[in-house]
């Protein structure tokens, strides 16, 4: 499987942020988007996700699924984590889990994962900013999607809890998924590749 | 299809327990609609034959009004908290998604206002022929203020106050619905068979607006999340 993007350009509040980018990421590989504020890391990710339309290129996922768009076949974590107040954390999980199709045996792990298991009874209310940002982390691994596309996902995240995602990120790509990661701060990530926004936009060099 | 239904229910089960555990978007309209309806008769005094005569208009004006105060939080607290964006990024449609909002919107205003009409009506003095009548009336009606109102909160997603933007937008949409709605009540209390015309209309506007509403609502909101 393989994610290519051809010539993208965006403009965005009449600014290009980005022209004629053009890369590829395969299967069991992370692209880490860098690059300073500003410089369309989010607006990239977003357009990926299929909220925004590029002012022209286009994306492909290989080989495609032709009964799903490609915001369909992609988790999407901005920076906004999409859990409930007022539901507890193991009802926040269970609502995604079901909405986006996973196995309802698959919340407990993805809980676990992230640490949460000792919290799953307690309104997400009460939850610190880390806990609610593992909590929305939570949401990858409850169905099964090929792309992962993270966007500052170590905000707010302590040492252990970073360790946490880079856990499930490497088991994603172990697995033959793509991550497509915007970050400030480095990930240790066996197979990842950067791509740096804002000056170079050419295809950066790929590891043989 | 089955497989889009376990998300579409998911959705609309999660939306109606957040509003039930909530508890305030169903209180404020229950409470308005109570308002209104026990402070009209003090301001117009105990004329019984006049409050007869408006009961119906009163009854429909301000379950309408009632049910148009939770309209803009209907998209609103799924794109404050990212909720919209995973939602889109789900297997339902988006046109899927307008409709299971729609619909958890009328189970939780829609439904109790209908339970608490007759209730008002006795304030009123309203006919006992006309209770049956008004409750079959906004059970079918509400639903075309759901659906419609989708599209208003879809549209004004993203202004601060949108509520009386809101209302303006949608307000000429519903003046069908007012009118067959109280046309129903008015004509069944006056003369008990006369009523299936302005009741057929009523159920034809709202089944129209279930099936067109929800397409006009995800247009709005695909703009809405390209923002």
């Amino acid at each position: 499987m393989q994610l290519v993007a051809e010539a993208l350009t965006s403009i965005r509040g009449g600014r290009t942020l980005f022209s004629g980018l053009s890369f590829a990421v395969g299967a069991g590989e992370a692209l880490v988007l860098t690059g300073p504020n500003g410089a369309g890391k989010t607006t990239l990710i977003r357009t990926i996700a299929g909220f925004l339309t590029p002012a022209s290129g286009r994306f492909r996922l290989e080989p495609g699924d032709a009964e799903h768009s490609l915001g369909e076949q992609c988790h999407y974590v901005g920076h906004l984590n999409a859990i409930k107040s007022g539901l507890s954390v193991e009802e926040n999980a269970a609502f995604w889990c079901g909405f986006l199709g996973g196995m309802p045996s698959r919340i407990q792990p993805a809980l676990a994962a992230f640490g949460l298991t000792g919290l799953r009874d307690i309104p997400a209310a009460y939850l610190s900013a880390g806990q609610k940002r593992r909590l929305g982390l939570s949401r990858l691994l409850l169905a099964e999607r090929p792309l992962w596309l993270l966007d500052e996902p170590t905000v707010s995240l302590d040492r252990a809890s970073q360790e946490m995602l880079t856990g499930a990120m490497e088991g994603h790509l172990a697995a033959g998924g793509l991550v497509v990661v915007a970050t400030h701060t480095p990930l240790a990530l066996s197979q990842s590749r950067e791509l740096r926004l804002g000056g170079a936009t050419s295809e950066p060099a790929r590891p043989a | 299809m089955s497989a889009l239904m376990r998300p579409f229910w998911q959705l609309v089960r999660r939306d109606v327990s957040l509003a039930w555990k909530d508890g305030g978007a169903i209180g404020v309209a229950l409470g308005f609609y109570l308002m209104v309806v026990t402070l009209l008769p003090l301001g117009i005094g105990p004329d019984l034959a006049l409050l007869t005569r408006i009961a119906p208009g009163v009854l429909w004006v301000a379950l309408l009004l009632a049910a148009l105060l939770s309209l803009a939080r209907m998209f609103e607290t799924d794109l404050e908290d990212g909720s919209l964006e995973v939602l889109a990024t789900g297997p339902l449609p988006l046109v899927a998604i307008a409709a299971a909002k729609s619909l958890a919107h009328w189970i939780t205003t829609g439904l109790p206002l209908t339970v608490l009409a007759p209730v008002l009506g006795l304030l009123l003095n309203l006919p006992p022929e006309g209770y049956g009548v008004l409750v079959a009336s906004m059970l079918a009606g509400t639903p075309a203020v759901s659906f419609v109102g989708a599209v208003g909160a879809a549209l004004t997603l993203r202004t601060r106050r949108g509520g009386l933007l809101l209302a303006l937008l949608m307000l000429p949409l519903f003046v069908p619905t007012l009118i067959f709605g109280i046309d129903t009540v008015r004509e069944a209390i006056l003369n008990s068979a006369a009523f299936w015309p302005a009741f057929l209309i009523l159920s034809a506007i709202s089944l129209t607006a279930l099936v067109l509403a929800p397409i006009a609502a995800a247009a709005a909101l695909r703009f809405q999340l390209q923002q």
